[in-house]
């Protein structure tokens, strides 16, 4: 099947992402937008836009009714739900295959086994990954019993919840009661679903993780990225490849990756994190993202393709293009993340109306944003601007230019965190060695004692 | 037609290779500015997408009436004796820690400086409305769940007398 049309079932810059791969592709697009969106650039720039609902997005983008709804009035081939909202919903993919819609996007069977972290987990070690000691508590005589086991601290993971929310670090065994019932109750409300579980925790390690790409059968990596710098665990800044593994870690990590996806029979373009103690060469599973993930342009930069275009192709023929060895790397890649955070304020949020959007443009260069002058950033979704990211020659080289890149971008009319990555990239910590995932708390503790 | 990043690129060569430091070029569909560093020659962009979104079934979205509560409308109160507790961000006001949960406050509640007595949620980030003096909630203003303007009054507090 050719897909003619295409609905773009997100917002922001991967909403205009999506778009711009599909008109290069001569795909059609529909964009479903939430009220508060009707006159973004994703908008300016789709063939048609419908409206879905209002500006929450628990009635609009989290909403699978006015979705499918959108797609079935517009007559659409495929859904691309984008990364975030419905993306790993299996309930759209459900809905999609009754409406015979094609979803660009994993199975819902696929959805299920990644979705529900400890069902990942479990996979994980069936097929052969090392996974943290830990596993899924339900009273607080079960916590107390396996925290003992495998020692303090541990992390409270939510079952139904992924990508750093709604986690709790317990160092303190007496603080593991109440720490759990909140974990369970605010679980509930997030997820509607209370489960949790513990893991240890292990500090100083580094988050790195490998893309995959498979048709239900093949599946090949497309290489490591480091996602280490994190604020509360959201990621700031990313890397590919990442750097200073040893080539044997690298290639275990790939193949853990790939073993992992094999074992789902992974359809998509998905990614599989991992904690990384690189110093032991010792690796644990964390979880599975089946979307494509905001990172994914460091990714695109180092191996040439387009990964909005792979997923297209694998939902249309249902095929891999590629074999592993077609897959070559060139060059280091490094992305910020431009957020409407006023960082000297404690990271308040800073929406508003965009006055002034100034981007560098060149060669190794790229920007992937939403705004532009009269741009509505509105209170209701997350804060992200833009995505900087440049390709160079190696880590060093890139850094050198994310400097200088970083001096050409100007934003007016909110507050953004652009001066942190100036100040971040001045630390000679973050450009000599590879850091863990508590630097960043670390670097902005030390400026915050510095500056009183 | 559309402009693509591509196309940036390639008019950009064009450009470096000529004495000019500077391109607009406008249509109905975009506006471009490409700038040329005097310092260190480097180029940055400006992009604005002009064209007019193409909204199909505009039937079904109602006209954008925001459920929202303005800075204006509520802050016409008469109770001088009252402090106004405003929204410091612009926000969804939510009364309540979770969903089923009692609300922070009522009417008639004591508060302390500092109490936290709601949540205004921006960018999908839960910030505390605080209480900045002692006192009781004389009124609440703005329903849960409403968006809030930055400065909409959100309570009154009747401080304590000292």
């Amino acid at each position: 099947m050719i897909f003619r049309r295409i609905l773009v079932a997100n917002r922001g810059e991967i909403a205009v992402r999506i778009i711009r791969t599909c008109e290069r592709l001569g795909i059609e697009t529909i964009l479903a937008a939430s009220e508060a969106d009707l006159h973004s650039m994703a908008a300016r720039m789709a063939d048609s836009v419908i409206c879905i609902g209002p500006a929450s997005s628990a009635v609009s983008y989290l909403s699978v009714d006015p979705v499918v709804a959108a797609a079935l009035a517009a007559k659409v081939d495929a859904i691309h739900p984008g990364y975030g909202f419905l993306s790993e919903n299996p309930r759209l993919a459900a809905a999609c295959e009754s409406a015979g819609i094609v979803f660009i996007g994993p199975t819902v069977r696929q959805l299920e086994a990644v979705g529900d972290k400890l069902n990942a987990r479990a996979h994980a070690i069936a097929a052969g990954l090392p996974v943290f000691p830990g596993g899924e508590v339900r009273t607080f005589d079960e916590a107390y019993q396996l925290a003992a086991q495998i020692g303090m601290p541990v992390l409270i993971k939510s079952v139904g919840g992924g990508g750093g929310r709604g986690m709790k670090l317990v160092h303190d065994s007496s603080k593991l009661a109440s720490a759990l019932e909140l974990a369970m109750s605010e679980a509930q409300a997030t997820f509607g679903d209370p489960r949790v579980y513990l893991e240890r925790f292990a500090a100083g390690s580094r988050h790195i993780e490998v893309q995959v790409l498979g048709d239900g059968e093949n599946v090949i990596h497309l290489g490591t990225r480091d996602c280490s710098v994190q604020r509360r665990y959201q990621k700031l800044v990313e890397e590919a490849p990442a750097p200073s593994i040893s080539d044997r870690l690298r290639e275990i990590l790939h193949r853990s990756a790939v073993a992992f996806a094999k074992h789902l029979r992974y359809r998509g373009l998905g990614t599989v994190e991992f904690l990384v103690d690189g110093d032991r060469e010792a690796f644990y599973f964390l979880e599975m993202n089946a979307r494509i993930q905001v990172e994914h342009p460091v990714t695109e930069a180092i191996c040439g393709l387009d990964l909005v275009e792979e997923q297209i192709c694998i939902a249309q023929q249902a095929r891999l293009r590629w074999k592993q060895n077609d897959i070559a790397f060139n060059g280091h890649a490094l992305e910020c993340r431009i957020n409407a955070e006023d960082w000297a304020h404690d990271f308040r949020p800073s929406p508003g109306t965009i006055s002034r959007a100034a981007f560098p443009v060149g060669p190794g260069t790229r920007v992937d944003t939403h705004i532009q002058p009269d741009a509505a950033v509105p209170a209701f979704y997350d804060s992200l601007l833009a995505k900087l990211i440049i390709h160079g020659e190696n880590r060093a080289a890139a850094l050198h230019e994310l400097r200088r890149a970083l001096v050409s971008c100007e934003i007016g009319g909110i507050t953004t965190n652009l001066p942190m990555y100036t100040a971040l990239l001045a630390n000679d910590e973050y450009s000599g060695s590879p850091v863990d995932t508590a630097f960043l708390q670390r670097f902005l503790e030390h400026r915050a004692t510095h500056a009183a | 037609m559309k402009l693509t990043n591509e196309d940036v690129q390639e008019i950009l060569q064009l450009l470096d290779a000529t004495r000019f430091d500077e391109l607009h070029l406008e249509t109905s569909r975009f506006k471009l500015t490409l700038k040329r560093n005097s310092g260190s020659g480097r180029w940055t962009q400006e992009m604005q997408h002009l064209a007019e979104p193409n909204l199909i079934h505009g039937e079904s979205a109602p006209p954008a009436k925001p459920a929202s509560v303005s800075a204006a409308n509520s802050a016409d109160s008469s109770q001088s004796e009252s402090l106004a507790i405003r929204a410091h961000l612009p926000g969804t006001f939510y009364r309540a820690p979770r969903p089923g949960a009692p609300p922070f406050v009522e009417v008639g509640s004591r508060v302390e400086n500092g109490t936290v007595v709601g949540i205004i949620e921006t960018m999908k980030l839960m910030n505390a409305v605080h209480a900045e003096a002692s006192g009781e909630i004389a009124e609440i203003c703005c329903e849960n769940a409403r968006f809030a303007e930055k400065g909409t009054v959100l309570m009154r507090l009747k401080p304590t007398l000292l």
